[in-house]
């Protein structure tokens, strides 16, 4: 593996998502074949029945990166943190 | 100004005003929004409420929430606190806080950021009733409220 397709990502999960998953933080060193964060949803769907309902059935899950919202299409990078929530309800 | 805090802790609104007055130059005007918890939510009683957020992305986007209200109306300043944690019913969850030399500025800017805070900003809203606990879900309103100061 080249140096440069090394992505180790950070990954952390919010509110109902956090307690469904029972996760709330893990490093993550992405498969080459993961690009952008629908793949990453793919990989993190295949983790059994939780994360499927999760990551393949509910539409509703957003994510950020380094803090900022993103859409499916973005293109993850090496150090980035990734953040999975549902939609926001504070205030 | 830009002033945003995310804590634990209550705030009294009365310190703030002053932080306003005295941090800004020639403010003919102070609008004020402050959100409590509800001690019913449709017929449920509601004990308390925890509040869950992003660290350092809160921050970022009620910050880039405030910025954005600075462009669009000549404020002075911005003021906003969201509190996190267990919270009972009654008790303060958020204060937005803005100030311009005119009212009309000043009330409208206080709801341009409530409205993007309601839809936008990383907190999420568990309540605590005698019967259980649930995950408060995300309203169409919000996002339509929202949505209504693009097309304005």
């Amino acid at each position: 593996m080249q140096e440069s397709s090394v992505r180790n990502i950070q990954i952390l999960y919010f509110a109902r998502v956090k307690e469904k998953l029972n996760y709330s933080i893990e490093p993550l060193s992405l498969p080459e074949s993961i690009h952008t964060i629908s793949d990453l949803k793919r990989l993190l769907a295949q983790r059994g029945e939780s994360w499927s309902e999760i990551f393949s059935a509910d539409k509703q899950i957003r994510a950020a990166v380094n803090h900022e919202l993103v859409s499916d299409e973005y293109l993850i990078q090496d150090k980035d943190e990734v953040g999975f929530f549902p939609p926001v309800s504070g205030g | 100004m830009i002033k945003v805090d995310i804590q634990t802790q209550d705030f009294d609104i009365s310190i703030e005003l002053a932080w306003m007055r005295q941090a800004t130059d020639n403010c003919g005007a102070i609008a004020s929004f402050v959100g409590l918890v509800r001690g019913k939510d449709a017929s449920n009683i509601v004990d308390f409420i925890e509040l869950e957020h992003y660290p350092v992305m809160a921050e970022k986007s009620i910050t880039h929430m405030a910025e954005m209200a600075m462009q669009r109306w000549p404020l002075t300043a911005v003021r906003v606190i969201h509190r996190v944690g267990r919270l009972p019913a009654g008790a303060q969850i958020v204060l937005v806080l803005t100030a311009s030399e005119h009212r009309k500025a000043a009330f409208a800017a206080c709801e341009f950021v409530m409205d993007y805070l309601k839809a936008e900003a990383p907190f999420w809203k568990k309540e605590i009733l005698p019967a259980g606990e649930h995950w408060v879900e995300a309203k169409a309103s919000d996002e339509l409220a929202k949505q209504a100061w693009l097309i304005e």
